[in-house]
């Protein structure tokens, strides 16, 4: 399998993952789709590293690409329910006030 | 077409994908086009089922598909360090982390709208067909190696390891991630946590 393939199969997760952003009206599916979109880079740095020198630089960037996933998830998900607290709705476009 | 046939439809739609890629694979590449036909299609259709569900504990353990297929993908890449910290992380932390979130908020069944998704996936696909062009040309001018002058696939988690470590590569980045994970964390509770004025004030007995 080529190059060509791995970028192929990227490239539909990231469209999947932008679709679900889009698409959904609920704050998880944002995540959800943050995710996919994630997972789509690394697949993408792993593969061309792979196919390139033979360095290790891709797989150290989809290390920490995976580290601040992790991060971004924690805070997310914070702040998820902060907004559910205050406004009583999960759904992205009822967030629409500064302060309450 | 009441729900369940809807259902019916999908998943085994899904299930003739995944098998047709699988055979494509096995015939056009061997045993490692069909592990690459398994684990892509597995990764595609995991992603599909997460936007179709309309529960959100459906979607988030069909996530656990598109992130073990990733797994599968990395293996089939030769970074077998990286597939392990993506089971590890992915499937253990954050799609935990997910979870939790759908257990804290209510359930919204009516959310889901098969036209607004076709509509959303047709605008995507267009904008995505106009840089087609451009990552196609940018993918000629890859510095890529023909498959016979790659390097062999060998293990790689003492190399990344010393890649963390050694004071010339990596180890300012690997402490910074320590760092911000540590700030992340703390924040995270700091930011979920409720207010003492949330607390309505005990009844006296």
């Amino acid at each position: 399998m080529g190059v060509e393939a791995y970028m192929g199969v990227a490239g539909v997760l990231f469209v999947l993952g932008i679709v679900c952003i889009i698409s959904r009206r609920n704050i998880l599916y944002v995540l959800m789709g943050i995710e996919m979109i994630l997972n789509a880079a690394n697949i993408n740095f792993v593969a061309i590293n792979r196919f390139g020198n033979g360095g290790l630089e891709g797989r150290m960037f989809a290390i920490f690409v995976i580290i601040l996933a992790a991060a971004e998830a924690a805070i997310a998900l914070a702040i998820v329910l902060n907004v559910f607290h205050l406004f009583q709705s999960i759904r992205p476009s009822d967030a629409d006030m500064l302060r309450d | 077409m009441s729900i369940l046939h809807q259902q019916r439809a999908f998943y085994g739609l899904l299930t003739l994908a995944i098998l047709t890629s699988v055979g494509y694979g096995l015939v056009s590449h061997g045993a490692e086009g069909m592990a690459f036909g398994f684990f892509s299609s597995f990764t595609i259709a995991g992603s599909l089922m997460c936007i179709w569900e309309r529960s959100v504990v459906r979607s988030a353990f069909s996530l656990m598909a598109t992130f073990m297929g990733v797994a599968g993908l990395f293996l089939l890449l030769g970074s077998d360090f990286l597939a392990m910290a993506q089971i590890l992380i992915y499937v253990g932390g954050i799609l935990a982390l997910i979870l939790f979130g759908v257990m804290l908020t209510p359930p919204d069944l009516g959310e889901r709208s098969l036209p607004r998704i076709g509509g959303t996936l047709v605008l995507v696909l267009g904008g995505a067909s106009l840089v087609w062009k451009h990552v196609m040309d940018a993918t000629e001018s890859l510095a890529v190696l023909p498959v016979e002058e790659l390097t062999p696939m060998t293990s790689q988690d003492q190399s990344v390891g010393l890649a963390f470590l050694h004071p010339e590569q990596y180890v300012v980045a690997f402490e910074l991630a320590a760092f911000l994970l540590t700030v992340a964390l703390v924040a995270a509770v700091y930011i979920a946590r409720r207010r003492t004025a949330d607390f309505e004030p005990e009844e006296a007995a």
